[in-house]
């Protein structure tokens, strides 16, 4: 029970303190479990890490779910994973109830339309900070030029095309290429896809 | 049934938001604007109010969409929905196949998911490129140039460039858009 309030707190601190995205809070979650509290050792956090990143839902959330699992069940899952939500829950939450006619200020307004720029180029720079920590191969150079353009063309002619299926059918392609490359031969498959 | 429709909008968002943060930022951006639910600018106001908050902005957006539709319910029922697809994946991962990602089908599939990710983040800061600035929305659109946004976007990239050249520095996204939320009263406002 002391360690799934202690989780429930912990949580709900690196909730409130999450700026700048899932990265920033690796470092927190770091300090917390493995320096301060040692209820997970570095290769176990790295794991995390690891499976945080390659499934679906924020990086926040999934270490949250996973860390509060570790240490406590499924209880402790679920209460780490309300608890990291729930500070940016508050926030928005209130924020959405003027957020309208916050807008609605000529000033405010303005301001946002400096602001829409600014996201478009944050938006583009994590494509591009992406884009370098990808392989440099082939397949992967194809599917990223493919997507690209598919997906530019798409919205200029206002083609119902939902990113799922661009993120299921990548997916299955490089199933495809991996058995290809098997059955050719070409190397293994630590080789292939480390 | 809104809240019904609120909450599996946003599970299908979860369930395929793979990269993290701007990973979903596609699929969001889709279904937002193809059911009403936000404008075109309305959504880039709202990214950065994501991020000059704490939190994910699957999550946060899955709040305020879900409140601005729906109230309290609405936003309980969107970020339920936006959450609970991964909450699923990682206990049965923490719980039985710990090594997932040593399979290597698991890796096959991820090294296709991976540039798909970055293709479609990429693909939509260009549509958004287009139009913001040119008011370029589809094939039948007609052109608009916004020389402010153009301004504002060489004074961003220069400032970038100039800390990164010079000082090996870079700014944050919350100091980004104070200076472009001035920027854009000053030119604006003129």
């Amino acid at each position: 029970m002391k360690k799934i309030l202690n989780l429930f707190l912990t949580f709900l601190k690196i909730g409130a303190f999450t700026f700048g995205g899932g990265y920033a809070m690796i470092a927190l979650l770091e300090h917390e479990f493995i320096d301060k509290k040692g209820w997970l050792d570095r290769d176990e956090f790295l794991d995390m890490t690891a499976i945080a990143e390659s499934t679906p839902g924020p990086i926040a959330t999934n270490s949250a779910t996973y860390i509060g699992y570790r240490i406590a069940g499924i209880a402790g899952a679920v209460i780490s994973t309300i608890a990291v939500c729930i500070p940016s829950f508050v926030i928005i939450y209130i924020i959405s109830l003027f957020f309208d006619r916050f807008l609605e200020f000529r000033y405010v307004a303005y301001a946002f339309r400096g602001i829409q720029v600014c996201v478009v180029y944050l938006i583009a720079s994590v494509g591009i900070g992406m884009l370098k920590t990808l392989k440099k191969d082939v397949f992967t150079s194809v599917i990223l030029i493919l997507v690209i353009i598919l997906n530019i063309v798409f919205t200029v002619f206002s083609v119902n095309f939902s990113s799922i299926f661009f993120i299921l059918i990548s997916g299955v392609a490089g199933i495809g290429f991996y058995v290809i490359r098997r059955i050719m031969g070409k190397g293994d498959s630590d080789d292939a896809l480390s | 049934m809104l809240y019904l429709k609120l909450f599996l909008t946003f599970l299908e968002i979860g369930a395929v938001s793979f990269g993290g943060g701007y990973g979903m930022i596609s699929l969001i951006h889709e279904k937002v604007i193809s059911y009403g639910w936000l404008s075109e600018s309305e959504f880039l106001s709202f990214i950065a109010v994501s991020e000059s908050t704490p939190g994910p902005l699957a999550v946060n957006m899955a709040t305020f969409i879900g409140s601005s539709q729906g109230g309290m319910v609405g936003a309980l029922a969107a970020t339920a929905g936006v959450v609970l697809p991964s909450f699923i994946v990682i206990i049965i991962i923490a719980a039985l196949i710990n090594n997932l990602l040593k399979f290597a089908g698991v890796r096959a599939f991820l090294s296709g998911v991976r540039p798909c990710i970055t293709a479609l983040i990429i693909g939509t800061a260009i549509t958004m490129f287009l139009s913001y600035f040119i008011g370029f929305d589809n094939i039948g659109s007609s052109i608009s140039i916004d020389w402010r946004a153009f301004v504002i976007l060489a004074l961003l990239v220069g400032l970038n460039l100039l800390l990164k050249l010079r000082f090996h520095k870079k700014l944050s996204p919350i100091v980004m858009i104070l200076i472009s939320a001035a920027l854009g009263v000053i030119l604006y406002g003129i």
